[in-house]
């Protein structure tokens, strides 16, 4: 990439974005390839390497102390260059002014917004001297105001002659900023893109690919019985600037029995607080929640299992297994009221075991018993477990988030298998997931989901994977045609 | 496949062992050379420890004293399986007994009756002073840790002020001591005789009890699994659908229910008054052999065992010209390896079964080509 210009990194969640940063600032090795700066071939063992050939980096979550100002901030590990006193100070006025950041130093960084915040971390590198910033996805705390302020800031640092990476996943965004795009795709460079002769559309095509496998539902088994119903649900976070942000916004949705209701939509977007909200994990302010004719708005999350709600959650190592505890116990997890996994006040560790062994069987989890700790299996199997689980307590309701991510092919397949075949005997599955060709294949209805409300809907029967990537970013909303030629 | 699974546990056995054993060997090793630093032989200081401490006397001294070690250990172990750091045991049985040892001298009821009493009122102080700090944390976020070091002050306060002659205490032994009433002697618990070597407390008895319900409602019953869950990962805990708000107040009311019986084996078996020297900072001990014991209810007797043993014979030490500070030096060494090993030979331990899951399944794969190809 030249000097001066903006230089976007787009692709798809676990496509490498960050792995490739990483590399970058030294915090990563990589194991082949080698990395030119000014003609000269470097190697980066440390972000101290990095820094000190001018690669300076922005993080998505900020790395500053609350109880400082944003002088001592700004000074803090860097003492060396200009101290600590005035001559500190007037270097971050002069850089300031420079690039237009409008940063005053001497306040305390806990009084001062995201936008603020994100305008200290950036003087903080320049201050370090970079001369290429890599700043990964700025724009996903800031609202759209903030977002176009950043993009003047960017300008005017790419008018003083400086490098900026831009990482990120939203397109509209990618294309009024940038001046060159690399879109990468499963850890390898799918193309490069003017934004000037881009569409969003070509670039979304880009990023998803066209040439996946396609999960192929059969016939329709979508019955008139609502299985799941979401009433106007409304979830908003009061953040430490006091600034209220609003996290679901009237969402309503029904699900029938035998049905899956895909949900599209770029991470972040109030998913997994939608899934929460449904679990009983978060309280949402207005809205009701009913599974099979009975509203369980107001029940806790072990009511709504035994009633009948399995949960594939999208973390797995923070919500659906103790990677510490040994198989078994690990089957007894969210079910522990019902069996075989207890009778009445005690455990059945006996009948626990047996069954352990029966979904170590059926779902090919490849272990060589049920005594090794969770956390000795690969991620495929893990997964193979927490579905075996999910799917042993004849669910009414299944919430799949991501179920098949970072799972190999064969596995994919597998659990894709017994979604469909659950489905076919009445399971409501609400699915969520970042692989498109996952959403558009197995789904009968689908949901594009954009900052907290759902957008838009799809039949999956005709939608492409391009035109709902395009409706993610929020460039598309209502109904999705396929005949419909413009998406913006 | 069965082979193999009982192979992994009998190793996770060895290696459960191997870090107390391995931490000891070390502790000794170190205490012997501060031994030597001050100028004399640990060989002989060593060889009187085993002789003087196997002796009958011994045996009877060390029980008792690890009778209330032990009490002390569950009562911290059930915090720490929570992932909970109840250091108010301390507050809460030194409060627990005193009220334990009011309530007592005050009644005059059938002796079984009176004891039932006392015991317990001893826990339900126990756990009040407990849920505290519980009710603390789940409603305002205060770290449990902070909040029951304060309340151990004031339940030194307390007992303070109420532990004057004229309050809830009078002067005894020719007004050199402040007390509470004693027992009547129908209240007093059962000892065992032991001959010789002395009187073997009954409250042993009700320490193993304690020890069995441990064992069996964390490990059998539905409670217990949703406690240890809360205690390996809140998140799945949460997940799962465990209240962890509730879990935390209840098993903070649980911990200081067992504190409450710390002091029940001196006050019912020995002192059977409350007085100005009623014995303080066991609860410090008992997280110590909390650790040492790796909050298993079979490894807690053992370390409240070998509390029991360092304190009786590092006393003798101190006739036969050895330096008494030589014990603190013992037990902080012991403390200090446990943590280190534990560590150590846990993650060695994770890394080595990763391997061998590895390794079995290649090999699985190497004898069933393309087998599961299929799926794909």
């Amino acid at each position: 990439m030249a000097k001066g210009t903006v230089h976007a990194l787009c692709g798809e969640n676990g496509a490498g974005k960050s792995t490739l940063m990483k590399i970058l600032y030294g915090m990563q090795q990589p194991d082949e390839g080698t990395i030119t700066i000014d003609g000269e071939q470097v190697v980066l063992h440390n972000p101290a390497d990095a820094i000190a050939r001018g690669i300076g980096m922005v993080h998505q979550h900020f790395m500053l102390a609350d109880n400082l100002t944003v002088l001592e901030n700004v000074a803090l590990g860097a003492e060396k260059l200009y101290g600590i006193g005035g001559k500190a100070r007037a270097k971050i006025k002069e850089i300031s002014d420079a690039y237009g950041l409008n940063v005053r130093p001497d306040v305390l960084v806990e009084e001062l917004g995201v936008a603020d915040r994100q305008r200290v971390e950036i003087l903080k590198v320049l201050y370090r001297g970079a001369k290429t910033l890599i700043l990964d996805e700025p724009t996903a705390v800031l609202v759209p105001q903030e977002v176009d302020a950043l993009f003047d800031n960017l300008r005017d640092l790419k008018a003083e002659g400086l490098t900026v990476i831009f990482i990120s996943h939203k397109l509209g965004e990618v294309l009024s900023v940038a001046d060159e795009i690399t879109v990468i795709r499963r850890g390898t460079t799918v193309g490069t893109a003017e934004p000037s002769s881009t569409t969003p559309r070509q670039l979304a095509e880009m990023m998803v690919g066209s040439e996946l496998p396609t999960p192929e539902t059969e016939e329709s088994t979508v019955t008139d019985v609502p299985m799941l119903t979401v009433e106007g649900l409304h979830l908003s976070q009061t953040d430490l600037d006091g600034i209220e942000r609003v996290i679901l916004d009237q969402i309503s949705f029904t699900i029938h029995k035998g049905e899956i209701l895909g949900i599209a939509g770029v991470e972040g977007n109030g998913q997994s607080e939608l899934v929460e909200a449904i679990m009983g994990m978060r309280h949402p302010e207005t809205g009701t929640i009913s599974l099979d004719g009975t509203d369980i708005s107001q029940r806790p999350t072990r009511d709504r299992r035994e009633a009948g709600i399995g949960y594939i959650p999208e973390d797995r190592h923070r919500h659906g297994l103790l990677l510490e505890a040994p198989l078994w116990e690990n089957r007894i997890l969210g079910h522990v009221t019902e069996r075989p996994n207890s009778r009445g006040p005690l455990l059945d560790i006996k009948g626990a075991r047996a069954d352990t062994e029966r979904i170590v069987a059926e779902y090919d989890v490849r272990t060589p018993g049920i005594d090794v700790t969770a956390a000795s299996l690969s991620g495929g199997n893990q997964q193979k477990l927490i579905v075996g689980r999910e799917m042993s307590h004849a669910p009414k309701l299944l919430i799949a988030a991501h179920p098949t991510r970072g799972v190999d092919v064969g596995a994919q397949a597998a659990i894709w298998d017994h979604i469909r075949q659950a489905r076919r005997e009445g399971l409501a599955v609400l699915l969520i997931s970042a692989d498109l060709d996952e959403l558009i294949g197995l789904s009968d209805t689908l949901r594009v989901m954009y900052r907290g409300r759902l957008v838009a809907h799809a039949d999956p029967a005709t939608i492409t994977p391009e035109k709902l990537g395009s409706a993610m970013t929020g460039a598309a909303t209502g109904r999705l045609e396929h005949a419909e030629d413009d998406a913006r | 496949m069965n082979k193999l699974t009982s192979r992994i546990d009998k190793e996770r056995l060895l290696l459960g062992i191997a870090a107390p054993l391995l931490a000891i060997v070390a502790a000794l090793l170190i205490t012997a050379l501060v031994i030597l630093a001050t100028g004399k032989n640990p060989g002989p200081a060593f060889s009187d420890m085993l002789t003087y401490g196997f002796a009958s006397d011994s045996q009877v001294y060390i029980l008792n004293k690890a009778t209330t070690y032990y009490l002390a250990g569950i009562s911290v172990a059930i915090g720490f399986r929570m992932n909970l750091f109840n250091i108010g045991v301390d507050g809460q049985y030194r409060l627990a007994a005193f009220f334990a040892a009011v309530l007592g001298g005050a009644l005059t009821l059938p002796g079984w009756l009176s004891m039932l009493l006392i015991l317990i009122c001893a826990m339900a102080t126990g756990a009040v002073w407990a849920a505290i700090a519980g009710v603390l944390k789940v409603t305002r976020g205060v770290s449990e840790v902070i909040s029951t070091i304060m309340l151990n002050s004031i339940a030194t306060a307390v007992i303070g002020y109420l532990l004057q002659p004229g309050k809830l205490a009078q002067l005894y032994q020719g007004g050199t001591v402040v007390a509470t009433k004693p027992l009547p002697s129908a209240s007093h618990f059962f000892l065992i005789d032991t001959g010789a070597s002395g009187e073997l407390d009954g409250f042993i008895v009700i320490a193993a009890i304690v020890g069995v319900a441990y064992w069996f409602v964390l490990g059998r019953t539905r409670f217990g699994y949703d406690l240890r869950t809360v205690g390996q990962s809140e998140s799945a805990a949460t997940a799962s659908g465990v209240s962890v708000k509730k879990m935390v107040v209840t098993s903070m009311i649980i911990s200081g229910a067992a504190a409450g019986l710390i002091g029940m084996p001196t006050l019912l078996n020995e002192s059977y008054q409350y007085s100005s020297d009623f014995p303080t900072g066991i609860a410090f001990t008992g997280i110590a052999i909390a650790l040492l014991g790796r909050n298993n209810p079979i490894g807690i007797a053992l370390g409240a065992l070998l509390w029991g043993f360092l304190e009786r014979t590092t006393n003798h030490l101190e006739f036969q010209g050895y330096d008494k500070e030589i014990l603190g030096v013992i037990q902080g060494v012991i403390v200090l390896c446990v943590v280190i090993a534990y560590e150590v030979v846990r993650r060695y331990g994770l890394k080595r079964q990763q391997h061998k899951v590895g390794a079995e399944l290649a090999a699985q794969a190497a004898a069933a080509p393309m087998k599961k190809q299929e799926v794909a």
